[in-house]
């Protein structure tokens, strides 16, 4: 009997100290999450969330229904929203495109010294929130909707330039050598061989990100980088509920819209 | 005869257009130049406050270069771990919430009902700037971490189960008709066929989604929703840019070892 059990093990996925190690990881983990947890708890007026729903229901009665004759407000912040996002996505993408080729490794003038410096321009400008920026830039050079377009392009070029380095570094190398091959120039070579088969990308990173830009630009009015958060900002001040709806209405369909357009453009070029 | 082969001869080749429609091509461009113009003459600047900023500007760039840890160092510590505790948090929460919106809304998975709901879900979380939540969640649950929590989890539903029912409708069915075939219960079915297809791109969002999160977390502050970012504004407010620059560089370096780490789970993974 003792034999039979021996001759046909019961098939186990993982060998038992294998196993021990993923439940111990499993239990770690479990317990950063919990300590975590705890931290936020004690952080925590629990007397106030214990009445949310409550609040929630009110601020929703506040809220609805919202102020429709503000709209006629309303269009000037969001014509500035739009430039915001527009504008801010053009001048990115002027600094991006050199900031790209110098990041790729196929195209950079020099991999030990040029790149890295471009690799560390493209993340200091990702790991920085565009809010964080337009804090900044209010600060430097005041409020209103220049603060928040250069905002946007800051935090916008190290976006475009890391996708459009590794689109750089995907291309066909064949096509490269062929231009090559008849003796092309080197600005000939990145004209023929290199740019038209970036384009495609080129174009979807850019409606890509504008769409991004719409839904950053709507908030950016929140620190005084102008567009419709600022609006937002002093109808929450004012504690005008039917303001606030209506806005975050206004801002859905805008951000609805701008996603349209970009799925339509996209699937015009691929 | 000779006139036609001199003709050929002398055609010089050009290189197609990127968009080939000529009606299209000159429209854009005519569309471009006439939003340009209104755009930017839309724009009000104070060139003397800009001029008077670039003072500031410089000194915050001198900032950058010596940046002050120490001044604010407990202010620093504790926002840091806060933004830290939200991120770790609302990605776990986020990850669990979103994987049965994610089976909701894989069209190959969920009955035409369920598919509306879970895309409804996403579509609002989409829509809605982490601020813009951040804000109602401050209204209702009140000022501190759980707030923040709670937005980003919210946020992370949309990113996390989009990408990944978009996943799951693109896996190889052969693999689950098998299962299927063997008589496995649905919950079999799933965790049997679906679960290993789509389990790398699981983990491999989810670090991407950790790193989103970091970087959205210390915006939260600015709304009182905690973390870093309340530190980071009044830093600002009160043109302390040595501390600022020290909050920012802080956040860069957090934010490259978490890509870092992100890149090498992912290249296990894949």
């Amino acid at each position: 009997m003792a034999t039979d059990v021996v001759s046909k093990p019961v098939w186990q996925r993982r060998t038992t100290s294998k196993q021990m190690l993923v439940w111990f990881g499993w239990l770690s983990a479990v317990a950063i999450f919990m300590s975590c947890w705890m931290y936020i708890s004690n952080r925590t007026e629990w007397y106030f969330v214990y009445d949310a729903p409550r609040i929630a229901a009110d601020i929703y009665d506040r809220a609805t229904p919202p102020r429709w004759s503000y709209l006629d407000k309303i269009w000037k912040p969001l014509w500035d929203t739009l430039n915001v996002a527009t504008i801010g996505t053009a001048l990115s993408l002027i600094f991006a495109v050199p900031i790209a080729f110098m990041a790729a490794r196929n195209t950079t003038p020099s991999v030990t010294f040029v790149r890295p410096l471009a690799l560390l321009f493209i993340v200091t400008s990702r790991s920085v929130n565009s809010l964080i920026w337009a804090l900044l830039l209010v600060s430097i050079i005041g409020p209103g909707i220049l603060a928040g377009t250069i905002a946007i392009a800051l935090r916008s070029i190290g976006f475009c330039a890391k996708l459009l380095y590794e689109a750089i570094e995907e291309i066909d190398v064949d096509q490269v050598e062929a231009i090559t091959a008849t003796g092309a120039k080197k600005s000939q070579i990145m004209s023929f061989g290199i740019v038209p088969q970036i384009m495609p990308a080129f174009a979807g990173i850019t409606v890509f990100r504008w769409d991004i830009n719409i839904r950053e630009s709507t908030v950016l009015g929140l620190v005084g980088a102008g567009g419709i958060g600022l609006q937002l900002q002093g109808s929450l001040n004012t504690l005008a509920w039917p303001q606030v709806s209506l806005i975050l209405l206004v801002i859905f369909v805008a951000v609805i819209f701008s996603e349209w357009v970009s799925a339509v453009v996209r699937r015009a070029i691929i | 005869m000779s006139e036609t082969v001199s003709h050929t001869q002398h055609r010089t080749w050009r290189r197609p257009p990127t968009i080939e429609r000529p009606w299209l091509r000159y429209s854009l461009l005519a569309f471009t130049l006439i939003y340009l113009y209104f755009a930017v003459g839309s724009y009000d600047v104070n060139w003397s406050r800009v001029a008077e900023g670039m003072e500031r500007g410089w000194k915050f760039v001198k900032a950058f270069a010596n940046p002050d840890f120490v001044t604010r160092k407990t202010d620093l510590i504790e926002g840091m771990t806060e933004s830290i505790i939200m991120t770790v948090t609302s990605t776990v929460v986020g990850i669990l919430i979103s994987i049965p919106i994610a089976l909701g809304a894989a069209s190959n998975l969920a009955p035409l009902p369920v598919y509306l709901f879970c895309r409804t879900i996403i579509a609002a979380s989409r829509a809605l700037h982490e601020i813009i939540v951040a804000i109602l969640m401050v209204a209702i649950f009140g000022f501190g971490p759980l707030a923040g929590f709670i937005t980003l989890s919210f946020a992370t539903i949309g990113f996390l189960a989009k990408l990944l029912a978009e996943d799951i409708e693109a896996m190889d069915k052969t693999q689950a008709e098998a299962v299927k075939s063997t008589g496995a219960s649905w919950a079999q079915w799933v965790n049997y066929a679906v679960q290993p297809q789509v389990m790398p791109r699981l983990i491999g969002l989810s670090v991407y989604r950790l790193d989103i999160n970091f970087r959205e977390s210390a915006i939260l502050g600015l709304v009182g929703a905690g973390g870093i970012g309340a530190t980071l504004n009044t830093a600002f407010d009160r043109y302390e840019f040595d501390t600022a620059a020290a909050i920012i560089i802080t956040i860069i370096v957090i934010v490259m070892i978490l890509e870092y780490s992100s890149s090498i789970i992912r290249g296990w993974v894949q």
